[in-house]
């Protein structure tokens, strides 16, 4: 097995550089993604939740609130889709930090901090492919609502409601991320996860107009960062409009990045 | 190669790493120079792992300092990356994924287009003999196939200096050879390997200076003949058939072999260091004629444990904990 190694001397770079550029760093990045990719291939449970979930949760909402809340399945339908795709991508948001732990534990990871690469790479990479499986439950609630009965009349700003959304949940993601560098395990990472979204995913307009809560609880649905966000999807699928909320949730979701993606890249540095 | 290559490509001072209140790696100084191999021979536990992750930019030292051709390790992380290849004492490859794709994925992140990573990576796995398994995922590997996937992923941009953690543990004796052979290639063609071992056996046959690191430190530094002379190059062991006669025999091998011999406490072996073979047969024939009867002959080579007995004064930890187990036991 060492006829080609003795023949092949080793290479002293010609020219050494002190840090990476950007284009290598995209370079790396885009690596990083077709990596996941790959992943992704050979793992196909992974694509489960965004396969199964935009079936599940609409048929089982439509059909069960549809009538006592907006009257029938239909006029529930312009509410609940955008709802169920945000609760969709926020969920599967979490498992991008859950698997960013899961990868990280193992040795392969070890390799990536030795070679000469960007360091923001693994993450960045991991990050930018999960934007395919929000892409996926996004279009794919879409069309289970048409096929049901949705009637969406934005017309091309139904496009901008997607990529809004998918936006967010990159931007959320870098949370969980941070999450997944620095928790011990998948599970820790899952739980704290849970513990965080599932009060902010149903403690929102998601399902239920606000008008019918209690004050104290309606304030707190209003304020919620995510009614914001769905609020914002649901004007530009349904009517076309880019209100306030869209403004607000853009922010939010660039500030949260902002805020979140040095942190992640930071802590796994420190961990490297 | 340019010319310009430096002639050291390890300079490691006062190397220091502490995780709590265990000091892992306690002052290490190492020198190696380019286009040898350098052997560390240590027991479990002694900071072989932590020394290596420590040069190859892995772990930030807590103390002294460290360069790879002469770039800091610290402070020029990014270069030195560029001028290593490491392979871990555990596979860092991907096991989701296969073979060749793990070579096009390293491949790519060193810098070569997608073509040039996927025929590198054939020409490797094939030099591996992996090529049949290229296509199949790596966790479906065996145990030695994963590791030869590691060294070829740590050989793809041909590096100057490549570290191997343990690259032989646990693979049987003819992937051992093989992977031998692998590293006395590297070195033909230029690189310098700087490889751990917990085999004295393994560091004599490549190493052509050898640190005996323990418990953090260098505790001795030199050839592989250098070291062995210092621990007596084999030891004769004798068990006689009646053990009354040990004392004579003790005698006899004093006057024979010039060297005074050692017998276990309850006399059923005798232990004599062993200068030259030649002499053996004049002491059998001598205890022959005295008639002293021989139950078994035996002739051992000095085991690392020996080694560092001799050298630090104490068993490695493994013994040390299994005499204390017995010790236990007993009482
Ligand atoms: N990440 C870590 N956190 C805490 N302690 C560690 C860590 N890594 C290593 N150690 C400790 O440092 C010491 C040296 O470990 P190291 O892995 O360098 O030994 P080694 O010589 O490679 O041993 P082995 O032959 O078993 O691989 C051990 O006592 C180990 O428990
Ligand atoms: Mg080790």
């Amino acid at each position: 097995m060492s006829a080609i190694i003795e023949t092949q001397p080793a290479v002293f770079p010609a020219q050494l550089s002190r840090h990476v550029g950007p284009r290598e760093t995209l370079s790396h990045t885009l690596t990083m993604a077709y990596r996941a990719l790959l992943r992704l291939r050979r793992t196909p449970e992974q694509w489960a939740d965004v396969l199964v979930m935009p079936f599940l949760f609409t048929f089982m909402f439509a059909y069960l609130f549809g009538g006592a809340i907006a009257g029938s399945v239909t006029d529930y339908l312009p509410a609940l889709i955008p709802a169920i795709i945000v609760q969709g991508v926020v969920q599967a948001s979490v498992v991008t930090g859950t698997q960013l732990r899961e990868d990280m534990d193992t040795g392969v990871f070890d390799r990536f901090r030795s070679l000469p690469m960007a360091r923001i790479a693994p993450l960045a990479g991991a990050l930018l492919t999960d934007t395919i499986r929000y892409a996926v439950l996004t279009v794919l609630t879409m069309l289970v609502g048409v096929m049901i009965g949705w009637r969406p009349g934005g017309g091309g700003a139904i496009v901008l409601a997607g990529l809004l959304v998918i936006l967010t949940a990159w931007s959320l993601s870098w949370c969980w991320a941070l999450l997944g560098v620095t928790a011990r395990t998948a599970g820790t990472v899952q739980g704290i996860a849970m513990l965080i979204m599932m009060p902010l995913t149903f403690l929102s307009n998601a399902f239920v107009p606000t008008q019918t809560l209690p004050d104290w609880l309606r304030v707190v649905a209003e304020w919620n960062p995510l009614s914001h966000l769905i609020t914002a999807i649901r004007e530009l699928a349904n009517d076309g409009v880019f209100g306030a909320d869209v403004g607000w949730t853009l922010l939010g979701a660039v500030g949260i990045a902002a805020i979140f993606a040095p942190l992640a890249v930071r802590a796994y540095m420190r961990k490297a | 190669m340019p010319s310009t290559l430096p002639d050291r490509a390890i300079e490691a001072d006062g190397l220091v790493k502490v995780f709590g209140t265990n000091r892992a790696v306690d002052g290490v100084d190492l020198r190696v120079d380019t286009g040898t191999v350098y052997g560390v021979l240590g027991p479990n536990g002694a900071g072989k792992t932590t020394t290596i992750s420590m040069l190859a930019t892995l772990l930030r030292p807590d103390g002294g300092n460290a360069r790879i051709f002469g770039h800091d390790v610290v402070g020029e992380p990014h270069t030195v990356r560029q001028l290593i290849g490491v392979t871990g004492q555990y596979a860092s490859v991907d096991e989701k994924v296969s073979g060749i794709e793990n070579m096009i994925v390293f491949g790519r992140l060193l810098g070569l287009s997608h073509r040039a990573a996927k025929l590198k990576g054939r020409e490797l796995l094939e030099a591996f003999g992996l090529a049949e398994a290229a296509k199949r995922p790596v966790g479906k590997y065996s145990g030695g196939m994963r590791r030869r996937l590691d060294l070829a992923s740590s050989l793809i941009a041909h590096p100057p200096l490549i570290f191997l953690d343990e690259p032989t543990t646990g693979l049987d004796p003819r992937t051992r050879g093989q992977m031998w052979d692998v590293i006395r290639g590297l070195v033909a063609g230029g690189s310098t390997v700087l490889l751990t071992t917990q085999y004295l056996d393994e560091a004599d046959q490549l190493a052509d200076r050898i640190a005996v690191i323990d418990r953090g430190r260098v505790v001795a530094e030199g050839t592989a003949d250098e070291l062995k002379s210092s621990v007596g190059t084999a030891a004769l062991q004798l068990r006689l058939a009646d053990t009354a006669q040990t004392a004579v025999a003790l005698t006899v091998i004093e006057q024979v072999l010039g060297v005074s011999a050692t017998a276990t406490p309850e006399a059923a072996r005798i232990t004599a260091p062993m200068g030259d073979p030649d002499r053996v047969t004049d002491l059998l024939l001598a205890l022959r004629e005295r008639g002293i009867p021989l139950a078994e002959v035996s002739v051992t080579k000095p085991t690392l444990d020996e080694v560092f007995l001799t050298i630090t004064g104490h068993a490695t930890d493994d013994a040390a904990s299994a005499e204390h187990e017995t010790e236990e036991v007993a009482a």
